[in-house]
């Protein structure tokens, strides 16, 4: 029978996982504001852009705006501030 | 690579100011995605998913990417867009869900043949085989330092938006030995891991490290720095640079393709993340942690990131024109990093080089790019554009620039110049490279050389 060896875990320590539970839902679409972010990738301007032209053909009854996030790699309470006073959803992309 | 950074905003937009967000993605990230939104404590966050890639795509493609099938459910784009913002939620989508993970110190006793296996099952190694890290081996690593095996060295991840792991001595320890390495090498693996800059990122550019070590512990643990420093010729750094790499993946979490690694090629270098010690006895110039501001008899690492290289010979009577077209070909985001054999150290010293430094000026002064080029650069159209349009100098002036001006493809910081070599010849290389950008640091006045003494 071979012999067992007995050898030590090299995996580091995980952090407790805090949960965070969504925001409530809109209850419906109309008149509702949605701002579009542009995350500031490459082609993702263009990306909000053809998102904006389709809402305004399938559905005209939701405002959208076109916001640019200012840095990808931060946080941005300025534009977040105004996404929650000026609007009821968002769509942020793209990630690539 | 900006998926993480998207579900983060998503979720700080949910959780902190009440707004109900979709994250949107390229499909091919779409497991990175699961696990960034699982550890953030929101694994139900609103997300949709478009084609890979976005990029270079026309406005008529993208908008058939927005009019067509989320590719991961295969339902039309826009539905899973609108239903993920209208439908009623469950308690678990308000609560999120938080967790602990425990690390047993031990794994399950097992015979050696099965433990290697496992270790590899479990994608703890770098797919060759590896030291067993049995208690006396560790004990045996633990003895060549000072510091006790529970103190906390460090926190890492593979990129931003994940959650930091830490890590003690014991954790070092262990990967040292899997790695191979000698006891004696461990306060500059220690050095290394306290850095927290993880050689395990997991950027689509594929980056890995280069590390280099100065001063006296060089010579003590008997570091290449002559004849083939660069290749698998030497124990110290084959194995030092090797157990960076494995004690990165696994103190950070792991680096699996898909969830925690996008390297769309990946990098050969991340094998032994390009270990070695500067020449600095042959060398003519100051050694790189005296550049830094070290003592020359103080011991020290660097780590930076790089991407590829480029090999070229001696300086003959066209340098100027080689070099020019040689690093202007590089990515300006990118860096580089000149790593000269001796000898042609010696011959930029002859022209009047007489501190890296000038050769460092010369290099930003005279490689320089037409700004169209330079923008249109992967690197600086997605990491500083941004930097630019908010005013920061020289990016802002740059960003002014026409398309035709010529702009210098690096700033100073982003040039650095180490000596290593045995003059068999006069070789050298630039390697696309450089500091990790202080942006992207656990803080960014973390340094990228650091002192091996107090690991010792």
């Amino acid at each position: 029978m071979t012999d067992k060896l007995r050898v030590l875990n090299p995996i580091g320590y995980a952090p407790t996982i805090t949960a965070r539970g969504l925001a409530p839902s809109l209850d419906a679409l109309d008149g509702k504001t949605i701002f579009l972010v542009d995350i500031g990738w490459e082609n993702c301007d263009v990306f909000a852009d053809q998102l904006q032209r389709w809402f305004a053909a399938r559905h005209p009854e939701v405002r959208t705006r076109v916001a640019k996030w200012k840095d990808q790699h931060q946080p941005d309470p300025e534009l977040s501030d105004q996404i929650r006073t000026e609007g009821d959803a968002a769509i942020l992309g793209v990630g690539l | 690579m900006c998926a993480p950074e998207v579900s983060g905003h998503a979720i700080r937009l949910e959780a902190e100011y009440g707004v109900p967000t979709v994250g949107v993605h390229a499909d091919v990230f779409s497991r990175l995605v699961d696990s960034v939104v699982r550890v953030n404590g929101m694994p139900n966050a609103r997300r949709a998913y478009v084609p890979t890639p976005v990029l270079n795509k026309t406005p008529d493609e993208l908008r058939e990417y927005v009019e067509g099938a989320d590719p991961t459910t295969g339902r039309p784009f826009m539905d899973v867009v609108l239903d993920s913002l209208t439908r009623p939620l469950a308690d678990d989508d308000l609560r999120g869900v938080g967790f602990d993970r425990s690390t047993p110190r031990f794994v399950e006793p097992d015979s050696e043949e099965n433990l290697q296996l496992a270790f590899r099952r479990q994608r703890w190694t770098d797919f060759l085989p590896i030291v067993l890290p049995t208690e006396e081996r560790v004990e045996a690593m633990l003895a060549a330092t000072s510091r006790r095996p529970d103190e906390v060295v460090g926190r890492m991840r593979p990129t931003g938006y994940r959650e930091l792991w830490e890590y003690t001595v014991e954790k070092v320890a262990v990967n040292a030995v899997m790695a191979g390495a000698d006891p004696a090498y461990f306060p500059v693996i220690l050095a290394l891991a306290s850095t927290g800059i993880t050689a395990r990122q997991s950027s689509t550019s594929s980056m890995a490290n280069l590390v280099v070590v100065n001063g006296p512990i060089r010579n003590e643990i008997m570091m290449n720095s002559g004849l083939g420093a660069l290749g698998p010729y030497n124990h110290a750094n084959a194995t030092i640079g090797r157990a960076y790499g494995l004690l990165s993946q696994n103190v950070q979490g792991g680096s699996v393709p898909g969830e925690s690694y996008m390297g769309a090629q990946g990098n050969n270098f991340g094998y032994n993340s390009v270990t070695f010690a500067e020449n600095e006895e042959a060398s003519p110039w100051d050694p790189y942690h005296v550049q830094q501001g070290f003592d020359r008899d103080e011991s020290t690492v660097t780590t930076l990131y790089v991407w590829g290289n480029n090999w070229t010979e001696g300086l003959r009577s066209t340098w100027q024109e080689k070099m020019k077209a040689m690093l202007g070909g590089q990515d300006p985001y990118l860096g580089c990093i000149l790593v000269l054999d001796p000898i042609v150290a010696r011959e930029f010293h002859q022209l009047g080089f007489t501190t890296k430094e000038k050769l460092i000026e010369w290099v930003h002064h005279n490689v320089r790019i037409p700004a169209s080029r330079y923008w249109e650069t992967f690197s600086m159209r997605n990491l500083m554009k941004e930097v630019a349009a908010q005013g920061v100098e020289p990016y802002a002036g740059y960003l002014r620039a026409g398309p035709d001006d010529l702009i210098p493809s690096f700033e100073l910081d982003r040039i650095n110049v180490f000596v290593v070599g045995g003059s068999s010849n006069g070789q050298w290389s630039s390697f696309n490279g450089r500091p990790l950008d202080p942006r992207f640091r656990n803080n960014p006045t973390d340094p990228v050389t650091v002192s091996i003494e107090p690991w010792r």
